[in-house]
């Protein structure tokens, strides 16, 4: 292994132990709030409500919503962390640390990614063990499951990435999550099959990427699905790819970081 | 000697059209403690912020022990510590993991990275502050703490940027003894402050920029050669009615027990004293009205200041 990759690989030790560190210190504010505000959707929607409501593609409708759920938690949590931890980081000025330390640019991102995408499961683990106490969960598919999960995880924490590049005070890191981010999600399937709409909204729904996100994930658990598996797979993984690739080039440009 | 940085024809306009930056060159030999002074706005934090890649220059070369800033940044970035003018360090981070996450930066490995933050923490004497949390510490405590991030991945060239101000003298007079031990051990360093007692004690050459271009670069020696006149304050042991009239000396009183003397450097200062002493003035102490590098920086950047007004 070359002296280099060697201390890019430490580099990126540190950086992932850094941001978990951060997520964990300040845990009532990081994994608490989704634990709360999730238990509050299983028994609002899934218990109260989901009665009334009865089956929703052959399963209970809380056994329904319960992957469309831990997806939203994934999905707000993953692009939550990034966002805050690195536009906190330009803040504070302590990226300026990053910055004249020879760590390259793809390491400097996948640090911060993979905190991302460690806030995203660990608050996914969570959610899931609560769903335990509300409804029986089976996995159909394990394989699609974690591709899904992780892939999700990884978008959205670049998402945040980018969000947090270009925002230049706390206003503009709240915009994305509360305009943009939270309406994909409500309208992403998490509580409905787009089966219940019109064609033409069902069309229309076809359009949000967070639809084939939940629909993936549900595929693994479930295994029902209102959209074609191979093609939404194959989407995120091309949106990953250029995500990442996006994200590198804001990184080496110094965008928001050099003047 | 080898040169540890080399800068030619430096240039930076930023976005809005100020050019920071007009075209400098500036050579530091390695192992020399270097005083880089300019007012402020003059183009300093510039200059450090393209070295630490901070900022990004507009036309030039740099490089740092042979290393070009555009061919080889990562090995640059591994010859340079820096250690800025402001804070820039996570505010909630205890001061023991900001120096080990520091040197992860770096690639060290952590156990290795411990030992030296224990090194460094204690001989700026913050070790006893290791568990707590940067932002309860003092301004000179996060001072110390700048300085012991930047040495942690051990590098040939320390860039400090004001690191004493809003330092207490007691403190500035232990920084400027550990700064002096460091270049005795062979680190490379730039200090830039606004103390220019401190660059006169500490440093053996000096680069002065204003409004963009060097206006000086020479040894600390040949610039205070260039100095021909001092103001020196005499405090009396007996009271004055008026200002004696000493040959060759202007003189002024300021009070009745204490005298201003300007004095020439071919004149010296012995045959003053004669004449107090034949004059039955007796002198109680002796001390410079300025800092002598103070008088020249303010003569160059005046000077300076004329040439850009015409």
């Amino acid at each position: 292994m070359s002296s280099e990759l060697r201390a890019n690989l430490v580099a990126l030790n540190t950086i992932v132990y850094r941001e978990v560190r951060r997520f964990t210190r300040i845990w009532p504010q990081t994994l608490l709030p989704p634990a709360i505000t999730m238990v509050l959707y299983f028994v609002i929607f899934g218990n109260l409500i989901g009665r009334q409501i009865g089956d929703m593609g052959g399963f209970s409708y809380m056994e329904y919503i319960v992957p469309g759920l831990i997806m939203m938690s994934v999905i707000t949590n993953s692009y939550g962390n990034v966002v805050s931890s690195f536009f906190g980081s330009k803040f504070q000025r302590s990226i300026e640390e990053l910055m004249v330390s020879p760590v390259s640019p793809h390491t400097i991102l996948m640090g911060y990614t993979l905190g991302g995408v460690l806030r995203g499961l660990a608050v996914g683990v969570i959610v899931t063990l609560l769903s335990l106490f509300f409804t029986h969960l089976q996995v159909h598919h394990l394989g699609i499951t974690v591709l899904v999960v992780l892939l999700t995880a990884t978008i959205f924490s670049l998402l945040g990435f980018i969000n947090a590049v270009f925002a230049r005070n706390f206003d503009d890191i709240s915009i994305i999550p509360t305009f943009v981010l939270t309406p994909l999600t409500y309208l992403g399937g998490v509580f409905y099959s787009i089966n219940l709409l019109p064609p033409f909204w069902q069309t229309v729904s076809l359009a949000n990427p967070v639809l084939h996100m939940v629909n993936s994930f549900r595929y693994g658990i479930l295994g029902v699905s209102d959209i074609r598996i191979g093609v939404a797979i194959t989407f995120m993984l091309i949106a990953t790819a250029v995500l990442y690739f996006g994200c590198v080039r804001l990184l080496v440009s110094g965008r928001g970081m050099r003047s | 000697m080898s040169s540890a940085l080399s800068i030619r024809q430096l240039t930076k306009t930023y976005g809005n059209g100020f050019q920071a930056l007009k075209g400098i060159d500036l050579d530091v030999a390695e192992g020399d403690f270097f005083a880089l002074l300019g007012p402020n706005g003059a183009g300093k934090s510039t200059t450090i912020g393209i070295l630490s890649t901070l900022v990004n220059k507009t036309s030039g070369s740099v490089s740092v022990f042979g290393h070009d800033l555009d061919r080889q940044p990562a090995a640059l970035k591994r010859s340079i510590g820096v250690v800025p003018q402001e804070f820039n360090f996570n505010q909630f981070e205890k001061t023991f993991d900001i120096v080990v996450t520091q040197a992860g930066y770096y690639g060290i490995p952590a156990k290795v990275a411990k030992e030296r933050a224990e090194q460094y923490l204690t001989q700026l004497g913050l070790w006893e502050k290791r568990d707590v949390p940067s932002r309860s510490l003092s301004g000179g405590m996060k001072r110390r703490l700048m300085i012991a991030r930047a040495l942690i991945h051990q590098p040939r060239l320390l860039i400090l940027d004001e690191p004493t101000a809003g330092v207490d003298i007691e403190l500035r007079r232990s920084m400027w003894s550990f700064l002096t031990e460091l270049n005795q051990q062979g680190i490379t360093i730039i200090l830039t402050t606004h103390y220019l007692e401190e660059a006169e004690q500490l440093c053996r050459n000096i680069g002065i920029i204003d409004h963009g271009t060097i206006v000086e670069n020479t040894s600390m020696r040949q610039l205070l050669g260039k100095l021909h006149v001092e103001t020196f304050v005499l405090d009396l042991r007996h009271d004055l009615a008026q200002a004696p009239q000493l040959a060759g000396y202007p003189c002024r009183l300021i009070n009745a027990h204490t005298l201003e003397v300007q004095v020439d450097k071919d004149a010296g200062i012995t045959a003053l004293f004669t004449q107090l002493a034949l004059q039955n003035i007796e002198v109680t102490s002796l001390r410079n009205k300025t800092n002598r590098l103070e008088e020249l920086f303010v003569s160059l950047v005046e000077k300076n200041l004329s040439k850009v007004a015409i």
